[in-house]
């Protein structure tokens, strides 16, 4: 990612008159604003429209702290997939999900995802990479699910699609040439018992491994969904172990549980 | 301020010479016109359970304006009695505005029975201001086989009083022709009411109070009533009329001598279309949010659609979508048409073009478009079908509850704020299957778990096989049975489950349902 950045201006930098072609294709593309050199960047602006944001939660688990645009970032199981879209959403980019009819509009709500802001295309049929394309030249993030086996070259062309626009590929599942793969390496339900109670939390641990500044894979471990709030980290681990059964009933007690997250109000 | 009529000069507080035009009983004559109500007879329309108009007939027997539907029918057995509609009305009245349109120019409707019009153009057209009267009302009858009344006078509100009574007021003599009218004629029951209990009967009275004095004693629209009533003011909207517009012919059409059968020769001639469209709309002051493409086919097949836009069309807009629907119809899956022979453009939800207006959460702007831009383009390539949003409607169910729209249309969520009893507090599972998965849930001993009717459980539930997994997995926590029964007063809609919250051995947590004495796997908590 920002390797691939800095590696594409010390290309342009060996020859004067290659870059000032390529700005000009840049600018005549209009997208001015949207590529920049790698000096830009290092200029250490972060939070910038070049990212979009994450939840505080995740914000760790991101290299630069959020959804850098360009990127194509798979991610596996729907929750973290909401998780990652709700910040952005809320902060009124545009996100459309392709091929996951699955996913439930409730829990995105929940999550605190705009759902006028967010678009469902359920059934892509066999355009799908035209689907996918077309939706990365104008919506913030495109979640897509394959219907198959993508080939690498398709990925490929997806992904420099993405890079162009300015968009966040989001593939759900496994996806060749991700920057970032994120994906929950286990999770612990909380507040069922035998016979009563419901669930109402789980502690879920998060792992992101990926390529260039990405390379060492990141963890947090977070409630997700959290008794209340959004996404606070966990300052308390629930008693069971990690592959054990979770403790049955193990909900935190509210009043110690998110100690983290009153401190802020 | 003595009252005047100046030609020409429909300034404030200055009043034009008025025709107005009254149908009598309309809304008793409407119904006649639409839905065959004898309106001959004893008849009378209802607003809320009282009577807002009788028929002559009716009024005869002792109906009166106001009265309870019971207390009318008491006063007159055979009355028949029928709720207002206003739509009704509007509609029977379209054919007498036509009528007076075609005798004069520049009407304006002031309710479903009455309409205006200023008296100079005909009055000097038709020679004299009784005989453009006439000619109205004549022309009304022969056309429209409806009885109409018509008077002038200064100003709307005095001509309407005139056309009650039938009577043209002379030039510069209504402020007297008014003096004398009773001070319910103002329309406001309630100054009516308490100018009365002050001894002030007439319209007369009431005008010769000062005007300064009336405003600090009764207010604003008393204030507005007092000029009326000294024949002052053209009613609260200020002098002149605003006379209403023919509906514009805004349609185009194209029909080519060549059926169009690629994709770029029909790019081509939508830009053309698009830009006559867009050239016509302009010239009205018009833009449009919704448009309508019309083809018909070599074969005589007509495809019809409508494309709805956030904001106004633009040129561009409109040939962007009609070239991807003449791409989508041209090339797309499952069409048959081969050539397209005729183009129409239909613009809906026309408005007056005033500038686009930025969103009120400063979201409108280049985002907004691209956003929708990308995703008309995915309408276009699958259908307006394929790219839905998601509003949440009232339910029980998580699947019941998600209504998909199609992306452009309204949002409009029903029943979300009435409470559902029974329906599970958040968490919500993000996972919510479009086809419950068949599972089964065991006991311990490997029997299947049954409810009962009361609810009670025929074992502990111990572990559970969800679709086609081999294995049964082990239950560490479950909660339930909530009982879900719903629509049981509807025949063949009735649904009864008992849901239970089920937490796997494999760190899984599902949403299982027992309906018809089979499990199913509603929803994952993944």
């Amino acid at each position: 990612m920002r390797g691939t950045a800095i590696g594409s201006a010390r290309s342009s930098v060996g020859g004067g008159a290659g870059r000032a072609a390529g700005l000009q294709v840049v600018r005549a593309a209009g997208l001015g604003g949207v590529v920049r050199t790698a000096a830009g960047r290092d200029a250490g602006e972060t939070g910038s429209a070049r990212t979009l944001p994450v939840l505080s939660g995740l914000r760790a688990l991101l290299p630069g702290g959020g959804l850098r645009r360009g990127a194509t970032i798979a991610v596996h199981t729907s929750s973290v997939l909401l998780a990652l879209l709700a910040a952005a959403s809320r902060a009124g980019s545009w996100c459309a999900v392709v091929g996951l009819p699955a996913l439930s509009p409730i829990a995105a709500a929940e999550m605190g995802i705009a759902l006028e802001r967010l678009a469902l295309v359920p059934n892509p049929g066999t355009e799908w990479t035209t689907i996918v394309a077309a939706l990365l030249d104008g919506v913030d993030i495109v979640v897509a699910a394959p219907p198959g086996p993508v080939a690498p070259v398709v990925a490929g062309r997806l992904a420099a699609r993405a890079r162009q626009r300015g968009s966040v590929l989001m593939p759900a599942g496994a996806w060749t040439g991700a920057d970032l793969t994120v994906a929950p390496v286990r999770g612990a339900w909380g507040g069922l018992g035998a016979g009563r109670g419901r669930l109402r939390c789980r502690e879920m641990t998060i792992q992101a491994r990926g390529r260039g500044a990405a390379a060492a894979p990141r963890e947090v471990t977070l409630w997700l969904p959290a008794l209340e709030g959004v996404l606070p980290p966990v300052t308390r681990a629930l008693p069971a172990d990690a592959d054990s059964a979770p403790a049955i009933g193990a909900v935190p007690d509210v009043r110690e549980e998110p100690a983290g997250l009153r401190r802020v109000g | 301020m003595s009252v005047r009529n100046r030609p020409g000069c429909a300034g404030w507080g200055e009043a034009v010479r008025t025709i107005v035009v009254w149908c009598p009983d309309w809304p008793v004559i409407a119904a006649e016109i639409v839905d065959g109500y004898p309106a001959h007879e004893a008849v009378a329309v209802m607003h809320a359970n009282r009577v807002l108009v009788a028929s002559p007939a009716a009024r005869a027997e002792g109906v009166r304006r106001g009265l309870r539907k019971r207390e009318a029918q008491g006063r007159c057995p055979h009355l028949i009695v029928f709720e207002h509609d206003p739509g009704r009305d509007m509609r029977a009245f379209e054919p007498v505005l036509a009528a007076v349109e075609a005798i004069a120019a520049g009407v304006e409707t002031l309710r479903p029975g009455a309409c205006a019009l200023a008296a100079r153009g005909p009055a000097r057209y038709h020679g004299g201001e009784a005989a453009a009267a006439e000619r109205i009302v004549e022309h009304i009858a022969q056309q429209c086989d409806v009885e109409a009344q018509a008077g002038i006078a200064e100003g709307t509100f005095a001509a309407g009083l005139a056309a009650r009574a039938g009577v043209i007021v002379p030039d510069g003599e209504t402020a007297e022709f008014l003096s004398g009218l009773s001070i319910t004629a103002l329309g406001r029951p309630g100054l009516a009411d308490l100018l009365r209990r002050l001894g002030i009967h007439t319209l007369g009275e009431f005008a010769a109070l000062p005007g300064a004095d009336v405003l600090g004693r009764f207010g604003f629209d008393a204030a507005l009533a007092h000029r009326l009533a000294g024949g002052r003011l053209d009613r609260q909207a200020g002098a002149g009329l605003t006379p209403r517009r023919p509906p514009a012919e805004l349609d185009v059409a194209e029909t080519f001598d060549e059926p169009v059968d690629r994709v770029d020769a029909a790019a081509f001639a939508a830009r053309a279309l698009a830009e006559r469209l867009h050239d016509r709309l302009g010239s009205h002051g018009l833009a449009c949010t919704r448009l309508t493409i019309e083809a018909v086919t070599e074969t005589g097949e007509e495809l019809v659609r409508t494309w709805r836009h956030d904001g106004l069309l633009s040129v561009n807009a409109i040939a962007d979508r009609l070239r991807w629907q003449l791409d989508g119809w041209l090339r797309g899956k499952g069409t048959r048409a081969t050539g397209i022979a005729r183009l129409r453009l239909i613009p809906e939800g026309v408005v007056e073009h005033l500038g686009l207006q930025p969103g009120l959460w400063g979201e409108a702007g280049e985002e907004r478009d691209r956003a929708h831009r990308a995703l008309t383009r995915v309408q276009g390539l699958l259908g307006p079908d394929a790219v839905l949003t998601a509003v949440l409607d009232g339910g029980r169910a998580d699947r019941s509850r998600i209504r998909l729209v199609a992306w452009g249309d309204e949002r409009i969520a029903h029943g979300d704020e009435a409470p559902w009893p029974g329906r599970l507090p958040g968490p919500s599972p993000a996972t919510v299957y479009v086809e419950p998965i068949p599972a089964e849930v065991l006991d311990a001993d490997g029997r299947p778990v049954r409810v009962g009717g009361r609810l009670e459980l025929s074992g502990v539930p111990a572990q559970a096989r969800i679709g086609a997994e081999e294995r049964a997995v082990g239950i560490v926590g479950w909660a339930g049975p909530w009982p879900v029964d719903e629509r049981w007063w509807a025949d063949g809609e009735s649904r009864r489950a008992a849901r239970f919250q089920l937490q796997l051995a494999d760190d899984r947590a599902v949403l299982a349902a027992l309906r018809g004495g089979a499990w199913f796997v509603e929803a994952l908590y993944d």
